[in-house]
């Protein structure tokens, strides 16, 4: 009993605090470019005072905050109608829409972003259709704007929107909107009264495990975005690769983490209180 | 009589190749308590769900007041439902369930605190105000739904087996609370129950349902003293179902069969055995193996003969009431 317990304790242990340590022990040193690893161990807060000064950072953690939000609220407004169409299907055909939605996991993430380059780059496939239906002469293209990483966001995500979503939407019991209906609700009225209050447990964990992911999103915004758009965990790439700054990269991913501990808690919290209320 | 509040034609709704409910034409008129009786499959709630419009009949037609109300939604029928379920919303507490319907309607918020007190009162959950439906029991639960129906007066109040999901002891309080409550507010209940003696006790009038039809139509005392069919006398009470010379078919109540010790000169009068006996306080049934090989059950209301007794049963030449089918 006690080896079932301590077995996942040692994991976490081993594989996440002892490197969480690390990363904080280097982000308290300083860049020493000349050594290996390039770091001074000491026990200096200039990195995260830098993150806190220099604009360019400030810009960056805005910028992710607000790229995941609008990505948030495009994959809600797009995931509750599919969630909801899911759910009141059919009962034996709900399996295979939910199989669809899953579907794309069974590729990598990185070579879906490489399609997405493939389809949406000058003269890709997109270019090539318009052309060819005569929409568009010389289209152009939106790789390298904020467009397409909003685009690349919503795309890889929205199946974390839709599964929690279609969780809630298919427990609730058809039989309140009937009574809602009776009570003379309009269906509209019915929807917004009934249907969007019992499913909030559902938008709220299906937009968290959307937003979290997203701010620190590294792959979309490197792939689909241009140089000007500047999200944290493509700065973190930058200072760690590029620059070969360590400590500093290690600040910024220490200030994700801390960032996204009050999304993450909220989660949390309420993933126990849905559960609470299953029981 | 006076105008019927609900008048239904002809209506017929098919699921499938299944007709639910099939050609059922009944007049309804105000103040009436009536209850649509039968088996479970036999269209009942098909028929109520008709009414209240959450579905769409494939014939006939649905008259409300004179008006006819066949495709109209029912967010705009004047008519509420009391669901078998409850259906009570459980993101709301007592008051704002009960209070639905009247902030739907646009009823200013003074006047619907009033009308939702009143409500409350009148179901005795006044001090519950705040409770969430989950934290109240079933009966409560039960009068929580009453009450939400209730508080938009509505010209015609459906109720769904509204007794079935209360244990035996309430369920029979709950009768008289639901008949006074319908009296006293002047309203009309059409109620579907599969329980006879529910139906029989509450109704001004009741019918019987069989396979999407309506098979006799009246007061209680018309249906069980002279019930149409077979069916119906079987369905409802205890009944001996005899046939008679002519090949026709009579049902004879117990309670109109007398046991003797020795051979009466009543009408009928046959002898037999007393097989069993079941104590039903007021009275004993008796089932009894005739000489001929029928079993007859006959009602005694003292405790003058006992199992394994040779009786004699006897009837009046107008005890039995002869049957069309």
């Amino acid at each position: 009993m006690r080896a079932v317990i301590a077995l996942p304790l040692v994991w976490l242990g081993i594989f996440f605090l002892l490197p969480f340590v690390l990363v904080l022990a280097i982000a308290l040193g300083t860049n020493a470019p000349d050594s290996v690893p390039p770091v001074a161990l000491g026990l200096s807060f200039a990195n995260f005072k830098l993150l806190f000064t220099d604009d360019l950072y400030l810009a960056a953690w805005l910028i992710s905050l607000r790229i995941a939000a609008t990505s948030t609220l495009v994959a809600l407004l797009l995931g509750y109608p599919m969630a909801y169409a899911i759910a009141r299907a059919a009962p034996a055909r709900r399996p295979l829409l939910l199989m669809l939605v899953v579907l794309p996991f069974w590729t990598s993430v990185l070579i879906r972003i490489y399609a997405w380059m493939g389809l949406l780059a000058r003269n890709g496939l997109l270019d090539q259709f318009l052309r060819w239906t005569g929409l568009a002469e010389n289209p152009g293209t939106i790789i390298g704007t904020e467009w397409a990483i909003h685009l690349g966001i919503v795309y890889a995500y929205l199946p974390f929107m839709v599964l929690p979503l279609y969780a809630t939407l298919e427990k609730l019991d058809t039989g309140l909107l009937e009574a809602a209906a009776d009570l003379g609700a309009r269906p509209l009225a019915a929807f917004l009264t009934v249907t969007l209050p019992l499913s909030l447990p559902g938008i709220v964990a299906g937009c968290l495990l959307v937003f979290i992911p997203s701010v620190g999103e590294f792959v979309i915004p490197d792939l689909l975005g241009g140089t000007e758009t500047l999200m944290i965990g493509k700065v973190l790439w930058d200072e760690f690769f590029t620059n070969g700054d360590w400590p500093l990269a290690s600040a910024v991913a220490i200030c994700l983490l801390v960032l996204l501990l009050g999304p993450l808690a909220l989660f949390q919290r309420q993933q126990a209180r849905s559960l609470e209320r299953r029981r | 009589m006076s105008d019927p509040i609900v008048r239904l034609e002809g209506l017929t709704k098919r699921f499938g190749a299944v007709a639910a409910v099939d050609g059922v034409d009944l007049d309804v008129v105000g103040g009436e308590l009536f209850a649509l009786l039968g088996g479970s499959g036999c269209g009942k709630t098909t028929l109520l769900r008709l009414l209240a419009g959450f579905e769409t009949p494939d014939a006939g037609r649905i008259l409300i007041d004179g008006k006819d109300m066949t495709g109209v939604p029912p967010h705009l029928r004047p008519v509420n439902m009391m669901f078998q379920s409850y259906a009570l919303f459980p993101h709301m507490n007592v008051a704002e369930n009960v209070g639905y319907g009247l902030r739907r309607e646009g009823v200013a918020k003074s006047e619907a605190a009033v009308r939702v007190a009143d409500a409350l009162t009148q179901v005795q959950l006044t001090d519950f105000a705040q409770r969430r439906p989950a934290q109240l029991s079933g009966g409560q639960r039960q009068r929580v739904a009453l009450a939400r129906a209730l508080v938009k007066r509505p010209r015609l109040l459906l109720l769904d087996e509204p007794l079935a999901a209360l244990d035996r002891k309430l369920r029979e309080g709950t009768r008289f609370e639901l008949v006074r409550l319908q009296e006293e507010l002047g309203l009309t209940f059409i109620m579907v129950t599969h329980d006879q003696e529910e139906a029989m006790s509450m109704a001004t009038r009741l019918a019987v349902m069989e396979a999407g039809r309506i098979v006799q139509t009246g007061s209680p005392r018309e249906v069980y003293e002279r019930p149409a069919s077979r069916f119906i006398a079987d369905f409802i009470g205890h009944a001996n179902i005899l046939k008679v010379p002519g090949g026709r078919w009579i049902a004879l109540r117990p309670e109109k069969i007398a046991l003797f010790a020795a051979r009466p000169d009543t009408a009928h009068a046959f002898a037999g055995r007393i097989v069993d006996i079941a104590y039903e306080g007021s009275r004993s049934l008796c089932r009894v193996a005739l000489d001929d090989g029928r079993t007859i059950l006959a009602s005694m209301s003292d405790d003058a003969f006992h199992r394994g007794q040779n009786v004699w049963l006897g009837w009046a030449a107008d005890a039995g009431h002869p049957l069309e089918a």
